[in-house]
Formats: C-alpha cells, structure tokens, sequence
C-alpha cells in the first residue's frame, strides 16, 4: 500500500535525469573543477610543484620560466592552492574536459 | 551420482561490480568449495605511500576505495594525529562525522542497487541509485567533490560549512528521509526480495567470529561490534548504538544496512545540531615517530590502518586492511552448500569492494 | 610504542596465537615490515575493541610457520605477505604459491625496501598486469 504513493510520485514527478549533454547542471558553487593561474602574479618558486601529491606540475625557472600542469595527473585535491604563497592558484567550477 | 564441475565466476562477472574471481567446485548445482583470487587490481599503494610525506598521504590513502573514501582519509588522519599527538578542533570532529556518515549512506545505497541488479530487480537498483545522487550532490555542495572528498588532513578539515550550508544538510536528510520511507518497507516486505535473500548464505555467530568477519557481516550474525562504538571523531557524544540483527542471512545483512540508513540520517542531524563552533584544523608540527594501529568502522566494517614513522617526513610502513579483506574468510564460509544462482546474491551481501582489498 | 603488543619467537608463536584465541580473541590482521635485515612480523588480535599484538622479529632468509591451522583467516594475509615480502610460509592452509596477488611476469616481493631486480624481462608482449 505504501508503495502507491512512491508510484504516483514517480508517475508525475519529472525525470531523475537531465538530457545530457544538451541540459547541463550548473555546477555547484564550491565545486572543485578544474585548476586555473594567474601566471602574471605566479613567482615561479615551485612550491606547488613539490607538494602536489600528484606530481602534477611541473615549474621551471631556467632556460624559460614555466609553469605546467599536467590535467591527467592532477587529482583536483586543491592543495597547491593552499599552499601557493602567491594565491596565484584557483580552483574553477567547471570540469576539465579533454579537446 | 551427483556430477562434479570446477566452474570459474568472475573476474569478468555480469553482476560483479569489481573483479573478484571465484573457483567453484558444484556437485550438480550446488557449491561444494569455493577458493577466491584476487590481484586483478592491485596497485601497490602501499609502497607508493612511502614515497610521499606524511600529508601527501591523505590524499593518496582517500583513494584506496572509490566508495568509503573519507573514511579511508578519516583513520589515517587520525592514526598520524595520534602519532604526532595532536589534539584536533572539536568542530573538526564534528564535520568528520558528518562527512562519514555522508559517505555511509552513498555506500549503502549504492551496495543496495547493485544487490538489486545482482538478483534482477532493476527497478528497486534505480530506485535506490536515484536516492543516492542526493547525497552524492550534497558532497558536492559541501565538500566540492562527489566521492574523493579531500576533506581531511592531518589536524582537522580543510573546509567549513556556513550555517547555510548545514541547513541545507539537514534539508537533505528529510529529503533522504521521506525517500527511504518509501522505499525501505517496501523492500523488506517484498516478496521476490525475501524469496533470495531469507536462509540464503547463512553463517553462525560463532563462524562470524571466528573467521573474522567485521561490518555488516558480523552484526547480522548477531556479533554487536562496531567501532564507532569507541567514540572516535564525535561518535562518542551522538549516542551511537550499533544496529544488531542474528540471522545471519543475507536478509539480516541488508536489514542492518538499511537500518543503518536511518541511522546515518540520525547521526548526520544530531552532529549538525550539535555542530559546536570554533577553528576547524591545526597546524601540524613535528613528524611522526613510532607505531600506531589506527581503526575506523567504515561502511563495509572495520579498517586497520598500521603507521610507522621513523621522524622523517615518510612513513616507514602504511599498511592497510580493509573490511573486505576480512570478509573473505567469512564468504568462503557461506558459499558451500548454497545453490550456483544464488552466489551472485551471496557474494554482494558482503558487500565487496576488491580494488581497496588488493590496495 | 604499540599498544599491547607482546614480543614472540618463532618457537612459541603457535602455542601464543592457540592460548588467546579460546580467550574471545578476534584475529583481525597481520602486518609485516621490512627492517632491512629482519622483518617484523605483527599478529593483531581484538577484543572488546582492545588491539593486542603478537611480535614476531624474523631475520630474512627464514621461513615463517603459517597460523592458518588456528586461524583460517590468516590464510588470506599470509599469502599476500608471501607475495609482497617474498617470505616463504610454511603450512599453509591454502596456498596460492606465490599467485595471490602478483601474477606471472609481475615484480618479485616489490614490498621490500629494496626489491631484487626483475630477473627475466618480461617477453614482448606478455600480460603485464599484477
Ligand atoms: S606555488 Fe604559486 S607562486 Fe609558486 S610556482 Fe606554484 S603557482 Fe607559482
Ligand atoms: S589540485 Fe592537487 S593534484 Fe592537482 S595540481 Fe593541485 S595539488 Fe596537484
């Protein structure tokens, strides 16, 4: 008997499911998507580098300074952002997605 | 003379969601023997972690399992503590609670679907995956991430919710609430669920016991342990019971389960409303030194976590044993004797999760 | 430093693990560590969410008796540390030979602080799970 209503819920209540990849979700505000940089304000000093515990970046100062991040490697855990002495490191909301 | 056959089940399985694999001996259709492999997936996290510092480790260890990963955070976390001697916020603690019981109810609900689909009853499996992505968005909402948190660190967590944000929990448990009033009598009562599930798979109290059985598996053979029961994180001022069944049979397994849905919700608005305020880490000073075996009672049941520091940054030794490690020598009890359709049911109602038992 | 934790040889390891066990002992798990020229061997018992530990300091090269006659879940830990330790366990209860965890052509006992070298190169092509 219980189960009835639940039956008619289901019947007229909307989908549990978007028509994805036409209807997207906006993300949620303190999702965790993707890491971005500011390379203007980046110091280069590698701390990110060394903490990530993904091995993720990579940062170099000769012959050319240069900040890399490797998106495959990065597990988007947020740590370099903490630990940036810079605050050059941010985390965007939406996921990264391969071209 | 009854036939007998040597048929391997997995690790390639229709209704296994990992990959386990079990050597089966049948006399006709019935199980005589059952010996399981593993090692599809082992990844040698063990070694890995010796080769980050000890905060690394957090992150690293939350992936052992793609299921309990807090909770996985959440033991390491507080055997380095230990360690280290550190005294973590109360709030901390608090908001650890809630995360875990979070990720209990991901677990059990994302267990019920698949035992759904393992004995044929899609609709229950959408039903039940439906409820789930409520909480999974409520992760996400407040921890940024739908299952590999991060939210723990060795002191405490790295993000505080606003008052806002734990009235939107609370929102969601009654939400949760009303679905699993819904849905959970209904299942208890059906008549294709007790028709699998009742007798089948039964293992004593005395067999839990003594092959080690720990988590659901143990309780619903009447072993009341559960070692939220200790107190850690904020257990011990939310007045936790565990939930007890004695059957035994994969019917009392997924009654204790589903009662510990309720639970969950319980547990997760008693720590919100007792929510105490103040900092939410400290900094950690010093590097581990010497041993400690850290244990946490995740969804599948309990976790080991042994550390060894040596006062470096690395850890000497990080070794773990998961709940589904020791529920193998439990299922390998429960196999003989059951009927070849019935090993699916059987070996979800332990709830598996190799790829954190193989580490 | 471990809580509870009670030093044994390898002489009167079985007659240790049998006296606790009809005491409600619980087995719950073994951890074993390299210590460069021994290993330690740890049986963790519970009960009444009480750890106790048995020490079993192994020099390498040694062969560890398996508990697996006592208690059947050690089965499963013995051989996982057989595979990632490369000690050889006598008496086991079931034994994988050296296949539990680690399939042909994985690492030898890649657990050890410094594992041995490969020693044949797997062959071109061969499965290179493990
Ligand atoms: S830590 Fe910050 S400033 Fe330093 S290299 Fe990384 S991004 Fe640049
Ligand atoms: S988010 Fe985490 S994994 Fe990704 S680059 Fe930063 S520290 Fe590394």
């Amino acid at each position: 008997m219980t189960f009835l209503n639940a039956i008619f819920r289901n019947l007229f209540s909307r989908p549990a499911t978007r028509r994805y990849p036409f209807v997207k979700r906006e993300p949620f505000p303190g999702t965790r998507g993707q890491l971005a940089i500011d390379p203007d304000r980046c110091i280069y000093c590698g701390i990110c580098a060394k903490r990530c515990p993904a091995n993720a970046i990579t940062v170099s100062k000769t012959p050319s300074k240069s900040w890399t991040l490797d998106n495959y490697r990065c597990v988007i855990c947020g740590y370099c952002v903490e630990v940036c002495p810079k605050k050059c490191l941010t985390m965007k909301q939406d996921y990264f997605s391969p071209k | 003379m009854a036939r007998k056959s040597v048929i391997p089940f997995g690790p390639q399985h229709p209704v296994l969601p990992e990959p386990l694999h079990l050597r089966l001996v049948l006399e006709d259709e019935r199980v005589v023997e059952a010996l399981p492999s593993i090692g599809y997936i082992h990844r040698g996290l063990e070694k890995l972690a010796e080769q980050k510092d000890y905060i690394q480790d957090a992150f690293l260890v939350e992936r052992t399992c793609g299921i309990c990963s807090f909770i996985h955070a959440l033991t390491y976390c507080q055997g380095i503590e230990a360690l280290l001697k550190l005294e973590v916020p109360p709030r901390a603690r608090y908001l650890r609670t809630v995360w875990s019981e979070m990720h209990r109810v991901h677990s059990h609900l994302l267990w019920l679907g698949l035992l759904a689909d393992a004995f044929g009853f899609e609709n229950l499996f959408m039903q039940a995956w439906r409820a789930r992505e409520e909480v999974v968005d409520l992760m996400e909402v407040t921890a940024g991430a739908r299952i590999m948190l991060g939210m723990c660190c060795v002191g405490g967590v790295r993000r505080d919710l606003t008052d806002e944000q734990l009235a939107a929990v609370l929102k969601s448990m009654d939400k949760l609430n009303r679905q699993f009033d819904d849905l959970i009598p209904v299942i208890l009562k059906d008549y294709s669920v007790q028709q699998r599930l009742r007798g089948v798979g039964r293992i004593s109290r005395e067999t839990a016991y003594e092959r080690g059985a720990v988590g659901p598996v143990a309780r619903a053979s009447g072993v009341a342990r559960d070692f939220r029961e200790t107190g850690y994180a904020a257990y011990g001022e939310l007045g936790f019971v565990p939930v007890v069944e004695t059957e035994g049979d994969c019917y009392a397994r997924m009654e204790v389960r589903l009662a510990e849905l309720y639970q969950c919700l319980h547990l997760v608005r008693a720590a919100v409303r007792k929510m105490p305020s103040g900092p939410i880490s400290v900094t950690p000073k010093g590097n581990p030194d010497g041993e400690y075996v850290s244990r946490t009672e995740q969804p599948r049941g309990e976790v080991v976590y042994y550390l060894k520091g040596n006062g470096g940054k690395n850890l000497d030794r990080l070794r773990i044993r998961t709940p589904t490690f020791a529920n193998i020598a439990p299922l390998l009890a429960m196999l003989p004797g059951c009927e070849l359709a019935d090993v699916p049911v059987i070996v979800l109602s332990i709830d598996p999760c190799i790829s954190c038992t193989e580490r | 430093m471990l809580q509870n934790c009670k030093d044994v040889t390898r002489e009167n390891l079985l007659t240790e693990v049998a006296s606790r066990l009809p005491l409600g002992y619980r087995f719950v798990t073994m951890t074993c560590v390299d210590l460069g020229d021994a290993f330690d061997v740890l049986y963790h018992f519970d009960k009444n969410y009480e750890l106790s530990t048995l020490r079993l300091r192994l020099p390498k090269g040694e062969t560890l008796p398996s508990v697996s006659g006592l208690v059947f879940a050690a089965v499963l830990v013995e051989n996982e540390i057989k595979d990632l330790f490369g000690i050889a366990v006598t008496g086991l209860a079931i034994d994988y030979q050296g296949h539990f965890i680690l399939a042909d052509g994985a690492p030898t006992a890649p657990l050890l602080k410094n594992p041995p070298p490969p020693t044949a190169p797997a062959a071109e092509g061969a499965p290179k799970n493990g």
